[in-house]
């Protein structure tokens, strides 16, 4: 329960004499998805505000515009089955399971890449359709919003590639995961915010 | 970043592992505490140069602005006429020249500098001195572990601070000046360019905050992870020091709070920067001003209790200790603390009376606003149940904390007065509001912190501060806060706005000239005191008289720890017996019990 054991070599050996409930790192990690909560709600509030502000969504600039709602909508299954898979990962460690643990890793980051792939090609045609950072509320709204959430997400998958070394060279064990295990929550919690952007930026 | 901790025996460190990329919590706090010293300086220089153009409209500043025309005869041409073409040509010129053209200062001068001065007053000074350098230097020493959950993570935050206010600084030399909005930075006047002629000064205002978001939230999830996870065996929530229960609840504020402002001044860049129109209204599609002012100010009410709260902590420790008794209602300051907390979530409307606002959800939040008076009031009358009646001693941190809560008390019930929508429409944008600010940040916040570094200090460096200078400091500064702010409130009264660089332009301001001018000297008198404060600080460092390990017989952890407290804080981390405040406790000997003094009857082996 100690991979953040500081280098000033302080804090964890004889602090409480109970065991902790949870430990520092996954604590950490927790709280700090209460701030990315929080960035989210703030520009989810930017964006019903600005879209209740508008009488026709989209405004009569872009009328015509059409989000890919279909295209979306499998990559937001394959987010979700990332999520799925990176469970997996961490119950296969849990179990002491090293190879498989690789493989689900392995699968999970391919499918957060191909979830960026699909939605940078999405983005492309966007734009040639007319749809830029520059085309009023909407079109800047929409990048911002999305975007924030592909950096997340892009992220999570440069961290995933980290954790993925970590467990190809072996260092990961059912005793000693917590690398895993934080990498777990955050991937979770940028795959469970997607369906919420889905539905308020694609569907509604 | 020099001290003189010759103490840590063991495994002697190299300079800079010891005194410049550190991660004992120690070092960092006092890194944030001079860092928010040094930045008091330059927020405080800025004041007192408007206070200049305040009382004498274009005059040339006293020295730094007598110039050669000046000096011969004995007046000067202003540049208010040519403001805007200086300001675009700025980069042939000296710098001086452009803003303070024969030593006056400039109109578009003028908002930079109130806009700097609250900006660094308030993220730069009072967040990295109340949460950066007690909030490290404390957590650890009184909760009673070795050092923060997360070292590297908390130098991490300490240098992201030190980023942000170098790109702050760079701000003062862009072309076009900095930032000049407002600490607010309202949209438009802070989305387009071409309404304050401010071109990269704002850029690197809302990068500077970007930066310093980063370090308040690597700061404040190694202070709740800490807290929650690293207390030493008995310590439980409710034996906690209120400073810690302070400390914690401003954590979650600013963990919660800061990512607002964060994603608010990202769209401010992405308007500024990539030509979106989020915060400015155009015929096809476009944005709305007032959802920077909902963003803002759901993170900046908030954050107006991060500014406080830790002082109430602060006060909470001091006026038990120097009373010999225990605080008055213990529970009721802690869930006080967090009720206000709470509330300062919903209440931001109130900044924004003046929005256009639809009046019933004015009406909703002058009543959540008037709400917070009750966990405020909960919370004086505690401090003043805790003196009434105990063995006051009159000492420099007491005095501080005695003054806290005067002027917390004028500051608040000000604020009640502002709350009252209908009062508010009078007064909003005057120097009342002004005077509300100054009598809670520094009248409270701001005294706070001056009694709890003249309280800690022996911990923090072995020795006292000399007391003499510590007294002349603390009285020059009360009278002079006083004779600053107080007028204040009446020429609000009388209509003074604020963020105007000539009242003599307005014919019913001209009879405040007098009280204006007064203000001023105040003032400055305010500023010089300061100096005292500094030279003092340092000179003890060195010199001061040496302190003994627990020089004010005070009960909690910090003061169980050697003096200078060596690395790693404890011989064996303490067990904790009691709560923080039993002052006096009847049939005792001595009229104070550490925390870690365990119970008289050995008998039972229970803890």
């Amino acid at each position: 329960m100690s991979p953040d054991t500081p280098i000033g070599g302080t804090s964890a050996p004889d602090s409480p004499s109970e065991a902790r409930p949870i430990s520092n790192a996954r604590l950490g990690i927790l709280i700090l998805l209460g701030a990315e909560m929080m960035l989210f709600s703030g520009l989810i509030g930017a964006f019903l505000v600005l879209r209740m502000g508008n009488i026709t969504w989209p405004p009569p600039s872009h009328i015509d515009l059409r989000l890919p709602r279909a295209v979306t909508g499998i990559n937001t299954v394959l987010l979700i089955l990332s999520g799925y898979t990176m469970f997996q990962a961490l119950r296969a460690i849990q179990k002491d399971r090293v190879k498989q643990l690789r493989n689900w890793l392995l699968l999970t980051g391919t499918l957060g890449l191909l979830f960026l792939v699909i939605q940078g090609g999405e983005w492309v045609q966007l734009v040639h359709n007319g749809l830029t950072l520059q085309s009023g509320v909407y079109g800047g709204i929409f990048y911002v919003l999305i975007g924030c959430h592909a950096v997340h997400v892009l992220g999570a998958v440069i961290w995933l590639l980290i954790v993925f070394g970590i467990a190809v060279a072996g260092r990961f064990s059912a005793v000693h995961h917590i690398g895993v295990e934080t990498c777990t929550i955050y991937w979770i919690f940028v795959v469970a915010l997607w369906p919420i952007l889905y539905v308020l930026v694609y569907l509604l | 970043m020099h001290d003189n901790e010759h103490a840590s025996h063991h495994h002697e460190e190299s300079f800079i592992r010891k005194y410049i990329f550190s991660l004992d919590h120690k070092m960092i706090g006092k890194q944030f505490l001079i860092y928010g010293l040094i930045m008091f300086f330059v927020g405080g220089g800025l004041a007192l140069l408007f206070r200049w153009q305040l009382a004498y409209p274009e005059k040339p500043l006293p020295v730094i602005g007598a110039s050669p025309q000046y000096l011969e005869e004995g007046e000067v041409v202003t540049g208010v006429d040519k403001m805007w073409e200086r300001i675009y040509e700025s980069e042939k010129e000296e710098w001086l020249e452009v803003n303070m053209p024969n030593g006056v200062i400039e109109p578009a001068f003028y908002n930079m500098l109130f806009t700097m001065h609250a900006t660094i007053m308030v993220f730069f000074v009072v967040v990295p001195i109340l949460v950066g350098a007690f909030g490290n230097f404390l957590i650890p020493l009184m909760i009673g572990t070795r050092d923060m959950a997360f070292p590297v993570l908390n130098m991490l935050s300490f240098w992201l601070a030190v980023v942000a206010a170098i790109v702050m600084a760079i701000g003062f030399f862009v072309p076009g000046g900095h930032a000049a909005a407002g600490w607010t930075g309202y949209a438009p006047l802070s989305s387009d360019p071409q309404w304050t002629g401010v071109d990269w000064g704002q850029n690197l205002w809302a990068i500077s905050l970007l930066i310093q978001g980063f370090s308040s939230l690597v700061g404040s999830i190694n202070y709740i992870t800490t807290i929650i996870n690293m207390r030493a065996p008995g310590m439980t929530f409710f034996r906690m020091p209120l400073v810690i229960w302070s400390l914690f609840i401003v954590a979650i504020l600013l963990l919660l709070a800061f990512p607002v402002l964060s994603s608010a001044l990202a769209l401010l860049i992405f308007d500024r920067l990539a030509g979106t129109t989020f915060f400015t209204a155009t015929a096809e599609g476009g944005g709305d001003p007032l959802l920077w002012q909902h963003l803002f100010w759901f993170f900046g009410h908030p954050e107006v209790y991060i500014l406080i709260l830790p002082g109430m902590g602060i006060a909470s420790e001091l006026i038990p200790v120097f009373s010999r008794k225990p605080v008055f209602g213990y529970r009721s300051m802690v869930y006080a603390m967090i009720a206000i907390a709470f509330l300062g979530w919903i209440v931001w409307g109130h900044h924004m009376f003046q929005s256009g606002m639809r009046p019933a959800l004015g009406s909703a939040f002058m009543t959540t606003t008037m709400l917070i008076a009750v966990p405020s009031a909960i919370k004086t009358f505690n401090w003043l149940g805790t003196m009434f009646r105990g063995s006051i001693r009159f000492t420099t941190p007491m005095l501080h904390a005695i003054a806290f809560v005067s002027m917390f008390v004028i500051g608040g019930l000000s604020g009640i007065y502002m709350a009252n929508t209908p009062v508010d429409i009078f007064i909003h944008d005057t120097y009342y509001i002004v005077a509300h600010i100054h009598y809670v940040v520094f009248g409270g916040s701001l005294f706070a912190i001056f009694g709890g570094i003249v309280f800690w200090f022996p911990k923090m460096y072995g020795r006292y501060m000399n007391d003499t200078l510590s007294k002349i400091h603390f009285w020059l500064t009360f009278a002079a806060f006083n004779c600053t702010f107080f007028p204040m409130h009446i020429l609000g009264v009388g209509g003074h706005m604020r963020r105007i660089s000539n009242p003599m332009q307005y014919e019913f301001l001209q009879t405040f000239e007098g009280m204006n001018i007064f203000i001023t000297m105040s003032a400055f008198t305010l500023g010089f005191a300061q100096l005292i404060l500094v030279f003092n600080f340092f000179w003890s460092i060195y010199r001061g008289k040496v302190a003994e390990k627990n020089p004010w017989h005070v009960n909690t952890l910090e003061w169980e720890a050697p003096t200078p407290v060596p690395h790693g804080n404890f011989g064996q981390i303490p067990t904790v017996y009691r709560g923080p405040y039993e002052y006096s406790v009847p049939g005792e000997e001595a009229d104070w019990i550490p925390q870690a003094q365990p119970e008289h009857v050995p008998a039972t082996s229970g803890d």
